[in-house]
């Protein structure tokens, strides 16, 4: 059967990809032992991009409030640490399902409306949660941000040193378990029809499907692996700012995205690598100068390579395999 | 009763900046359906040169409108001719990146030239003494605020029915198609939208700049403000518009006043209630 | 015998402007029927009416005895009333499979689950194969819809219908914009169509229709003024009227 082997190879494939993954991180891990505590943020917010992915690359709803799925799974983690529940991988499950239970109510919002109206409502929503969480300062430390967590050992075994090498390990582990989860459902039924409502939800309608529930869905898986991002951060860092639930953050997140090349999951990594990496870099120069280059390399993203570097790469290959492509059909 | 009357006056001058700004972005958003990010750098770009030639270079606060408004829209056609024209009637998404991009690069030139700091347009003296309305004395700036904003809505409404131009402006926004079928030069009636889009936010940079102060990060600060805006009047309705500055000019001024350490949390919250109640917007007309 | 799908005194108004008026028509399974009429005549309208899209100002909807008019569109489709596009509505970058298999899964309850493997439902995909090896399109039926011809594309709608196992079946103009060498293959996939099936074709084409319908209703300016055997329709002074007037009047 040509569908069993086709089967066997994207399996083998996706694999293949989650050994390189595990090799990138790893390597990362032996060449900047000083800067794991930054390699684990990229980690973090590579989850929040992967969540982002979700909505915008495999549904086609434009949002730029996905900060509030992420600063859910923190302020949750957060504040649950400093209540005592401290076993790291129990504080990721608070935050996986603080991030579902935001992503239900933004979704529940946000799909009333479409277009330039839906696209506030992503913003109006983080800011809302944002001037919430400033003003909540009992519980959230306000403007100071949450502090005073002290996360027990991995697993009972593992610290979270100085070094940030649990979290880091901790973070790379939970970040190729929750791209292997999500390999599988973008390939489920669930995840094609999703990609169909992308492309036309009229069609959807008339083979009898509700685009709402399919969608509202998404919107929780997205808020669950955008709440895990969320978590890890407070875990690591063991703080929690107001920057995590943002404007700031959800635009970046997007910025990220498109870099990357939305609708593959790969393209979320590359882009959270690619536009971190600069940033720790150019950032520490002069963060005005950032600005610039990120809002350039928007611009020519647009003009010249509208579907990401991922995709571009994807064309690339594809030009150059294109005789053979041909002939193989 | 002193405090609803200058909540009363504040919040009319905050709302009637937020329409002279806005309102461009709301027409242009109407007639071309650009999802345009960048509205608020153009207010911004204003706010920069006019705070330069009244401050640094001592002119007069009238041509310091004057230089800003159009100043900004010298700078906007290039911007217009190169960016923007690429990602008409892409989707949404695209021009979100585009006039996000566009957004960023204006903030980190704006630092470059001008530096982080606050810049204050200094304002005759005329419009700094408070002026008696008999019961009351009100700031000569915030009635000049509420008097620019009707002017622009007046203004605004003579020349969109009343003006030839505002017939094909009219039409085009109801069916760009159609117009153009019917000899109405589209690209002509977008080009002078935009431009007047662009001026009329630049005026608002200027002359709002005591509320909404000039510094690089404006054009973010500020950005969602426009867009809540135009998304709960409804794009391409100007009394939707007046209504939408209006009403959430009026819940955030009275937020904080009342109850300021909650921020701009209200403000959202009307939003959110909003756009989820009239999700075309108050006086958005169904698609 | 009851019809399987009875539309009464169907009307739709726009303000003042009657798009639709007091339209009655029934069908019995497997009937063929075609709906035709002069551009204007409100078909479009009509389409929309009976799938939901829009709601009628009068009139009623009957569908297996149920009355279905105050269903939305995706209720009507799920109980058995489906109906292909004017102009396709398709993923380009998705296969023919992968469209059959999704409406297949769609019909077994099976189309929205998580946990599972899209491409490993061997019931669905064995099944996509044979409605497409009906139509011809197995040699394309792993390429991208992007990639094959318009013909094929039209084919394919024909396909997910199939998939859906309707009791109706609304064809919005099955040959629209397919070169005519490709006719013939549309045509003989609308022969084998199942004999249960009761089908409702709109459509321009009168070779189409001659060919394929046992009854005909005409619609002009919102009204039915004709229904009966095709043999019957182009002696009808009505018909003529609609029609040649229209032409004149759009020649004019």
């Amino acid at each position: 059967m040509p569908m069993t082997a086709s089967a066997s190879r994207t399996v083998g494939r996706d694999l293949l990809g989650l050994a390189l993954i595990a090799l990138v991180g790893l390597a990362g891990y032996w060449l900047f032992p000083d800067n794991l505590a930054f390699l684990t943020r990229v980690i973090s917010v590579a989850l929040l991009v992967l969540s982002l992915d979700l909505i915008v690359g495999y549904c086609g709803v434009a949002s730029l409030g996905q900060g509030a799925l992420y600063g859910a799974g923190a302020y949750a983690a957060g504040i649950a640490c400093v209540h005592g529940i401290t076993d790291p991988v129990l504080l990721i499950l608070i935050g996986a399902g603080a991030g579902a239970i935001m992503g239900l109510l933004m979704g529940a919002i946000m799909l009333r409306a479409h277009g330039l109206p839906q696209l506030v409502l992503s913003i109006a929503i983080v800011q809302l949660l944002h001037e919430a969480a400033n003003k909540a300062s009992s519980i959230t430390g306000g403007s100071d941000g949450l502090s005073g967590m002290s996360p027990a050992p991995l697993f009972g075994v593992f610290e979270f040193d100085l070094w940030g090498r649990s979290a880091y390990l901790f973070g790379l582990g939970l970040l190729l378990i929750v791209f292997a989860v999500l390999r599988f459902v973008t390939r489920s039924p669930f995840g094609m029809v999703c990609r169909g409502l992308k492309e036309d939800p009229l069609r959807i309608s008339a083979l009898g499907i509700y685009a709402f529930p399919v969608l509202l869905k998404m919107f929780v898986i997205s808020g669950t692996v955008a709440g895990m991002g969320g978590a890890l951060a407070a875990i690591a860092t063991q703080v929690v700012g107001l920057d995590s639930v943002s404007f700031e953050v959800s635009a970046n997140a997007l910025v990220m995205l498109v870099l990357g090349g939305i609708g593959h999951l790969y393209g979320a990594l590359i882009g959270t690598v690619i536009f971190m990496a600069l940033e720790h870099v150019v950032a520490a120069i002069n963060p005005f100068h950032w600005m610039t280059l990120v809002g350039a390399v928007l611009i020519a993203i647009v003009l010249f390579a509208p579907r990401g570097l991922s995709g571009t790469l994807d064309e690339l290959a594809r030009m150059l395999t294109r005789d053979r492509w041909r002939a193989g059909r | 009763m002193q405090t609803v009357f200058s909540i009363g006056v504040d919040a009319l001058a905050y709302g009637m900046v937020l329409f002279v700004i806005s309102i461009g972005l709301s027409v242009t958003m109407g007639l071309m359906r650009v999802v345009n990010l960048a509205h608020g750098a153009f207010a911004m770009i204003g706010g920069y040169i006019a705070s330069y030639a009244a401050r640094d270079l001592g002119l007069a606060y009238a041509v310091a409108v004057m230089l800003a408004v159009f100043g900004t829209i010298l700078i906007a056609i290039p911007v217009e001719r190169l960016l923007y024209r690429r990602v008409y009637g892409q989707p949404e998404l695209t021009q979100v990146l585009m006039t996000i991009g566009i957004t960023f690069c204006v903030i980190g030139i704006a630092n470059y030239v001008f530096g982080p700091t606050l810049k204050t347009i200094p304002t005759p003296e005329s419009l700094r003494a408070p002026v008696s309305l008999g019961f009351r004395t009100v700031s000569a700036h915030r009635l000049f605020v509420i008097a620019c904003g009707a002017a622009v809505a007046l203004g605004l409404w003579y020349f969109i029915e009343r003006t030839a131009f505002g017939v094909k402006l009219r039409a085009s926004v109801d069916n760009a198609a159609m117009a153009a079928a019917l000899g109405v030069k589209t690209e002509v009636v977008y080009a002078v939208s935009f431009a007047v889009a662009v001026g009329l936010a630049a005026f608002g940079g200027v002359v709002g700049a005591e509320l909404l102060p000039i510094e690089p990060y404006y054009a973010l600060r500020y950005m969602v403000t426009f867009l809540v805006v135009v998304s709960v009047g409804g794009a391409g309705s100007i009394p939707g518009a007046l209504a939408a500055c209006l009403l959430l000019g009026a819940i955030d001024v009275t937020a904080r006043y009342l109850v300021p350490d909650f921020g701009n949390f209200f403000f959202y919250l009307a939003v959110i209630l909003v756009v989820c109640v009239f999700p075309r917007g108050l006086m958005g007309r169904a698609q | 015998m009851s019809a399987v799908f009875e539309v009464s005194h169907l009307s739709k108004a726009f303000g003042g402007l009657k798009v639709n008026s007091d339209i009655s028509l029934a069908m019995n399974e497997g009937e063929r029927l075609a709906l035709i009429g002069p551009n204007g005549a409100g078909k479009t309208t009509f389409v929309n009416l009976v799938t939901g899209r829009i709601p009628p100002s009068a009139g009623s909807v009957h569908l297996a005895g149920e009355d279905i008019t105050s269903l939305g569109a995706v209720k009507r489709v799920r109980r058995g009333l489906v109906r292909t596009f004017q102009v396709t509505r398709l993923f380009p970058d998705m296969t023919p499979e992968e469209h059959v298999v999704m409406t297949i899964l769609q019909r077994l309850g099976r189309a929205t689950r998580i946990l599972a493997r899209f491409h490993g439902d061997s019931a669905a995909t064995d099944e996509a194969a044979e409605i497409l090896a009906t139509l011809g399109l197995t040699e394309v039926a792993r390429r991208k819809v992007a990639t094959i011809a318009y013909g094929q594309q039209r084919l394919l709608e024909i396909a997910i219908s199939l998939a859906q196992r309707p009791k109706v079946l609304l064809l919005d103009e099955p040959a629209a914009g397919v070169p005519s060498s490709d006719t013939p293959r549309i045509e003989e996939a609308l022969a084998r169509l199942p004999a249960s099936l009761a089908v409702l074709m709109i459509e321009h084409d009168m070779d189409l229709v001659f060919r394929f319908a046992k009854r005909v209703v005409v619609l002009a300016a919102g009204e039915v003024i004709f229904q009966g055997l095709p043999a019957e329709v182009a002696k009808d002074p009505k018909v003529r009227e609609a029609y040649l007037g229209s032409y004149a009047h759009a020649g004019g």
